[in-house]
């Protein structure tokens, strides 16, 4: 007799949630989220409570406790470089070791991928992603230029309907994860209430702090092989505060570019002295007048400005 | 005797079992997919052997990673073509294959009148045989 058989637990019987919760390895992902995500702890703890909840189904399901599928539909909010395509590739990972999604891949998309051009286009494209994303996530980027209020022929509309019925009619397939800036999610979500209302996470992603952004960066470059001197470091602590005041600040996104014109700098700056022969250290370790050497500092203006 | 009781049409793979399940179509589908192969969903209201060209249902679909999108398709087209027969492909674009790996029936008719084999006498009394499908002496959308 080889054949598998659910077990069904009796009344009485008792469930282990720590060898469930060590089972399914999603510490592994918790934990290396917390070590690759600096900062986010609104997102931390939603994606832990959303981890839980998934897992206690589980094991209500042991007990023939059946409840319905929860929508795990989200929305991201937050301003630009806070985190938000990192954390809905996570999501897949995560959601996938619980067995909420089959595959958990992650499809971006953004309106040019769901909108047609002309009549009949739109419906066809639509579904071609959501096909794409069924067993994953499907994560559309600045999902409120799907809905163009100025312009009443837009066939942004009949995307966003073919998305509501399957967000509706394909829970178990698929889950769908909004992505914009606050206030204008906002604006989106005034005018179409029904989105609203079939997303159940709404999730705000917090501008960082200096010192996240310092502990960013420097992960950042540990990945790359690359260090800061200490100088460096105390440069870039000075660099990231004028930095954040001026214009079009966008949290990790600005604090990778930095780095990586640091290291166009620091390469330069190896190729002008000829002849010396270089230690890997030297290969390796961005000094302070790399950083120094920014606009910013010089002109207090951004670096890519002419 | 009778050859093919029910006169049901073996064509593609599977066709002598029972019909499949969805959760065995799924299964296929995603044997399929593992293997990188471009499944896509055809009907057609005349299935001689030799009618290798099926009307498709909307395009072939490429990187899938789910049986669920391709089965909402096999769904869908069950629901426009109910009595029609519906099979789905699966094709192999790697180099030096380029042809479709499987193929199966996934809806068929109710009745299945099935095929006559004709004989037609030429010259020196030399016969040549050809089959048809009873039901293709309707016109097209009324067969089944």
């Amino acid at each position: 007799m080889s054949e598998a058989r659910i077990q069904i637990a009796t009344d009485t019987d008792t469930v282990d949630l720590e060898a469930e919760f060590k089972a399914s390895n999603i510490q592994e992902v918790l934990e290396k989220l917390d070590r690759e995500l600096v900062g986010l702890e609104p997102v931390k703890t939603r994606i832990r409570e959303i981890a839980a909840l998934l897992l206690v189904d589980r094991l209500r399901k042991k007990f023939e406790l059946t409840s319905e599928t929860p929508t795990l539909h989200m929305c991201f909010t937050g301003n630009p470089g806070t985190g938000k395509t990192t954390v809905a590739m996570r999501m897949g990972e995560i959601l996938r070791r619980l067995g909420y999604v089959r595959e958990g891949h992650l499809i971006t998309v953004t309106r040019d991928d769901l909108v047609g051009q002309y009549i009949g286009h739109t419906a066809p494209k639509t579904k071609e992603v959501i096909k794409k994303a069924m067993g994953g996530v499907l994560f559309i980027d600045e999902a409120y230029y799907l809905y163009k209020p100025e312009n009443e022929r837009d066939y942004g509309q009949e995307s966003i309907e073919i998305l509501l019925q399957v967000m509706e009619n394909n829970r178990d397939d698929l889950v769908v994860i909004l992505a914009g800036y606050k206030d204008k999610m906002d604006k989106f979500f005034q005018s179409n209430p029904g989105m609203r209302s079939r997303i159940a996470h709404h999730i705000d992603f917090p501008d960082y702090q200096p010192v996240e952004l310092m502990a960013i960066a420097k992960l950042m470059l540990a990945s790359q092989n690359y260090r800061l001197s200490a100088e460096a470091e105390k440069a870039f602590k000075e660099y990231l505060k004028i930095r954040m005041k001026l214009e079009h600040f966008s949290n990790a996104r600005s604090v990778r570019n930095a780095l990586d014109r640091s290291r166009l700098r620091q390469a330069n700056r190896l190729f002008g002295r000829k002849g010396k022969p270089l230690s890997k250290d030297d290969l390796m370790t961005l000094e302070a007048e790399d950083i120094l050497a920014s606009r910013v500092f010089q002109e207090g203006r951004l670096d890519d400005k002419v | 005797m009778m050859t093919n009781p029910g006169n049901r049409l073996t064509q593609g793979q599977f066709s002598f079992l029972p019909d499949m399940t969805d959760a065995q179509i799924t299964a296929q589908i995603k044997y399929a997919l593992n293997k990188g192969w471009a499944v896509s969903v055809e009907y057609t209201d005349d299935p001689h052997p030799r009618n290798t060209y099926w009307e498709m249902f909307g395009n072939p679909m490429f990187d899938l990673k789910d049986p669920a999108g391709i089965l909402m398709e096999i769904n869908n087209c069950r629901k426009t073509f109910a009595s029609h027969y519906i099979r789905v492909t699966a094709f192999d674009s790697s180099r030096g294959v380029e042809s479709p790996r499987m193929s199966y029936l996934v809806n068929r008719p109710k009745k299945e009148p099935g095929f006559g084999l004709v004989r037609q006498e030429s010259e020196s009394r030399m016969i040549r045989y050809t089959v048809h499908s009873y039901a293709t002496d309707k016109p097209e959308m009324e067969r089944y």
